[in-house]
């Protein structure tokens, strides 16, 4: 399998603290990869690392090919993001925001219009194409979100929590199209806090104090901490941390 | 101890109605909780009962006071955990607790007792700033804010949002010992789990009540037999059991398919039409639904 | 490139859909434009001047008439010396007196010179430069005639003696107006950021829901602002007397008196801005644009109020600082008591009132 994340030893350390401990791990094209922790242990410090934001104080890693020091606008070009709490410009309309992240990464404007019929027919928005994103229900909002973060069609989109607060039905159908995209090719590292979603994954990595304490599938995860549910397991780790945040 | 009578809550000029016509009872004593998601009304029904908030119809009532003419009263007699709430974060814990104490006219000492359990999991840090105490440390600050003046009645707005796992349960496990006491408690949660801990709950989306029961009443009132479906390939199996024709509903949990069929009872056809399929390790097993299936189930409706 | 273009786009997007916003672009310059080419200016017309002439001679009379000519003054001629003017001059009634000695064209005839009194009001000392430089233009036109047409050179000699600030000090104008105005933003604004911190933290709700009465919020967050600006006053009049040897020449009981008078007026502009702001961010932008510009323009300190249009003019009455400023310039530099003040004194009294009541009384305790 052809990976596209691969990190050796990844480190963050800020003054003393070492947010991130010589994480080491890798992720095939076209995984879901679940990326869990308590807060705190260092989730969110990590991504940035991946995604380019964050400069790690050692280790190597490669995303989507590139160099994480030396080629972070590269990897940025190749990589989509979406969190919770920060999706679209809520003063802006649906074909505005898709206009807009389409000309940040560089789009013709023939393929960001082609791009936003695409879009909008997929997720059933076709009407909704001239309202405020502030108007839109919270569902539709996220599910609007992952779409417009792989609208330059990258090859790893980072999720992060990005079903937080949101309907049970919208949450499955925000997973359909996480499928979806898996299933061309797309690559998903995401964060969550709902343990559900944990099994959707095809690998879980959960990290506490700074390190990865736990990778596998989520079966072989249950096998291994005695066939008990991803919730269980993710408190048993969980509740030996050190660290709140 | 709490009454809702038909209250709606409509935001800009009526454009957007948050609340629909809500009706509900809260006993003495209850754990209660508004389980929905964000956006579904929580809140602004929370806000209503703190009257902080005046509902466009309707009435409240909390504690044998009306939210509208005895607010006053009311403000005096209730606890209140605002969602997503932090503090004064330039105040250490010690501070905060000491303020909020004074603002409610009594002292840390006088009701100590009462959040003796919670606050002695935070005194080893009480010289920290609460801008610098974890997610969970600050919950349980606010807790103990929020029940330093022994309120009757205690109004907890997405107390477990933001919060790692093990904080929210040792969270739900404080709040046992504080219905314990007699204290009237209103939580409202997005987290179907949760629902399970409440003596009663209200599942409520858009701004309309689906369903007040507790829990294992709304779970009784599953209209139809529930399924859970395995086999090897999830991802694979959600589109078979999608294609088959006798399914109802088909929605994802975890490393199992909640399934419903049309016709009851051909649990072992849907097996049989899965091994067909190439699925392996197929198993279709009745089981007892849970809140969010119940919750999915009343979203259909 | 386009990628540039991209987000130079969505930012105008931003901006145009922020009515706030615009209004303050386009409507501030505009605004600007307006009162600074055609209401404020720093051209002295009309200002109120009084002639006494004790001579009542030809000369005299040749030269009154010049003077009420040209048209920058606006002459009283009620006065009849020595202690009117000084009165007229206290209560600011008057900004130069012009006083023909006895047998001033006399003088002038048989000894070639005469002197000619001018006093003038210098509290506002581009105000009292600039009046008596108009006057001295209209003598030294009327000395060019008369050396025309008469044998023997005769001149007319202006005696200038500048009241209340014969050094022609900006400290003595400058100094009042800065007070009005520190006082007034810092007020305005500390009173209105303090109180929608707490909204914007969310603790707001909390003190709502609590047995604690709303007033008591509002008391808590005026009282350290009114410690810190009498304590600012304080360092003010300290500094001024030291450094810029400007001394408190009145009743310091007074000025305290009507300072702290002014204090509450502009805390309770800053609870009343406090009500519809529901950021930090516009609860300053409120004080600064809602406050900083009139206090600037319309306290007179700046440009003199009674150069501007009639409308302005009215306006300015509803600013507390005017009334402030005057009272400052009276007790502070002229050393006047409160016979003199009262009227600004109990105008700033009603407006104080008036705000503080209607801010509490619109003090939201609820949420909407």
């Amino acid at each position: 399998m052809e990976t596209v994340i691969t990190t050796d030893k990844l480190t963050k350390r800020f003054g003393a603290f070492i947010a991130a401990n010589e994480l080491s791990f890798e992720v095939g094209k076209g995984e879901i990869f679940g990326f869990l922790g308590a807060n705190g242990a260092g989730k969110t410090t990590a991504m940035r690392m991946l995604c380019g934001l964050l400069a790690p104080s050692s280790g190597k890693a490669r995303i989507a090919g590139f160099d994480i020091y030396r080629e972070t606008e590269k990897i940025k070009r190749n990589i989509g993001y979406m969190s919770q709490k920060f999706s679209l410009y809520d003063d802006l309309t649906v074909s505005e925001n898709i206009r807009f992240y389409g000309g940040i990464y560089g789009m013709s404007v023939p393929a960001i219009k082609e791009k936003t019929k695409v879009l909008l027919e997929e997720l059933q928005l076709v009407g909704e194409a001239r309202t405020l994103v502030r108007e839109l229900p919270l569902g539709w909002k996220q599910k609007l979100a992952f779409s417009v973060s792989l609208v330059h069609d990258p090859g790893i989109v980072f999720l992060d929590e990005p079903t937080g607060g949101v309907d049970p039905v919208t949450r499955r159908q925000f997973w359909d199209l996480i499928y979806a995209a898996a299933d061309r090719g797309v690559t998903i590292f995401v964060t969550t806090h709902y343990m559900d979603e944990a099994e959707y994954c095809n690998r879980v990595s959960i990290m506490v104090d700074g390190v990865i304490a736990a990778l596998d599938s989520p079966a072989g995860l249950k096998r291994q901490y005695g066939n008990q549910s991803m919730e269980d397991v993710f408190y048993e780790l969980a509740r030996k941390a050190k660290r709140g945040d | 101890m709490i009454t809702l009578d038909k209250i709606t809550k409509t935001y800009n000029k009526g454009q957007i109605t948050a609340v629909k016509e809500v009706s509900l009872e809260v006993a003495p004593g209850e754990l209660f909780g508004l389980i929905g998601p964000d956006g579904a009304g929580k809140t602004s029904i929370f806000r209503i009962l703190t009257t902080l908030l005046l509902a466009d119809k309707g009435t409240a009532m909390v504690n044998g006071c009306d939210v509208v003419k005895d607010y006053a009263k009311i403000r005096s007699s209730v606890g209140y955990m605002p969602g997503r709430f932090s503090l004064y974060q330039d105040l250490t814990i010690e501070e905060n607790l000491h303020f909020f104490a004074t603002v409610f006219g009594t002292s840390i000492r006088e009701n100590y007792d009462l959040i003796k359990d919670i606050y002695q999991q935070i005194e080893p840090f009480k010289d920290r700033r609460a801008g610098k105490l974890s997610g969970g440390m600050k919950q349980k600050l606010a807790l103990c804010c929020a029940l330093i003046h022994k309120p009757a009645v205690l109004f907890l707005d997405e107390p477990t949002t933001g919060v790692d796992v093990v904080s929210r349960k040792e969270f739900w496990d404080m709040l046992a010992r504080l219905k314990a006491e007699g204290i009237t408690i209103m939580v409202s949660t997005p987290y179907m789990d949760e629902a399970n801990r409440c003596d009663r709950i209200a599942l409520i989306q858009k701004g309309a009540i689906l369903s007040i029961d507790t829990p294992a009443g709304i779970i009784g009132q599953f209209p139809v037999a529930l399924y859970a479906v395995h086999a090897t390939h999830t991802h694979r199996l959600l589109a078979e059991v999608r294609g088959y024709a006798g399914t109802d509903s088909c929605f994802a949990f975890g490393d199992a398919l909640h399934v419903t069929l049309k016709d009851a009872g051909d649990a072992a056809a849907l097996a049989d039409y899965l091994r067909e399929r190439g699925l392996t390790d197929v198993r279709v097993e009745k089981i007892v639904p849970g809140i969010e299936d119940c919750f999915i189930r009343l979203l259909k409706d | 490139m386009r990628q540039l273009y991209t987000f130079i786009r969505k930012e105008f997007l931003h901006v145009f859909r922020d009515r706030k916003t615009l209004l303050m672009l386009f409507g501030l310059p505009i605004a600007q434009i307006v009162l600074f080419g055609f209401a404020l200016s720093n051209e002295i017309k009309d200002s109120r001047i009084a002639l006494v002439d004790y001579s009542k001679d030809a000369v005299t009379t040749k030269l009154i008439g010049k003077i009420e000519a040209s048209h920058y003054f606006d002459i009283r001629h009620t006065l009849a010396g020595g202690d009117q003017l000084n009165a007229a001059f206290k209560r600011g009634d008057i900004k130069m007196a012009v006083i023909f000695p006895q047998g001033f064209g006399d003088d002038l005839i048989h000894t070639g010179k005469a002197t000619l009194q001018v006093i003038a009001d210098a509290s506002d000392p581009n105000q009292a430069t600039t009046i008596t430089n108009y006057l001295q233009s209209i003598v030294t036109d009327y000395n060019a005639e008369l050396a025309q047409d008469a044998q023997q050179p005769m001149q007319i000699l202006p005696e200038l003696q500048m009241l209340y600030n014969p050094e022609l000090r900006g400290a003595p104008n400058f100094v009042p107006g800065v007070m009005a105005l520190v006082l007034m933003l810092v007020c305005t604004m500390m009173t209105s950021v303090a109180i929608v911190r707490e909204k914007e933290l969310g603790t707001m709700e909390i003190l709502l829901v609590s047995p604690f009465k709303p007033v008591y919020i509002v008391i808590a967050k005026l009282a350290p602002n009114l410690l810190i600006s009498i304590v600012n006053l304080f360092i003010i009049l300290v500094l001024s007397d030291i450094f810029l040897d400007l001394p408190v020449r009145g009743s310091v009981v007074l000025l305290v008196f009507c300072s702290i008078l002014f204090i509450l007026t502009s805390l309770s502009i800053g609870l009343l801005l406090s009500i519809n702001a529901k950021t930090q961010q516009a609860a300053m932008m409120g004080s600064l644009m809602g406050m900083m510009l009139p206090t600037m323009l319309l306290t007179g300190f700046l440009f003199p109020i009674e150069n501007m249009p009639v409308f302005l003019q009215v306006l300015s009455n509803l600013v507390p600082s005017r009334w402030y400023f005057i009272i400052v310039k009276r007790v502070m530099l002229k050393g006047l008591g409160f016979g003199a003040v009262w009227k600004e004194t109990a105008i700033l009294a009603g407006m104080c009132l008036f705000l503080f009541v209607i801010s509490l009384r619109n003090f939201k305790i609820r949420l909407q």
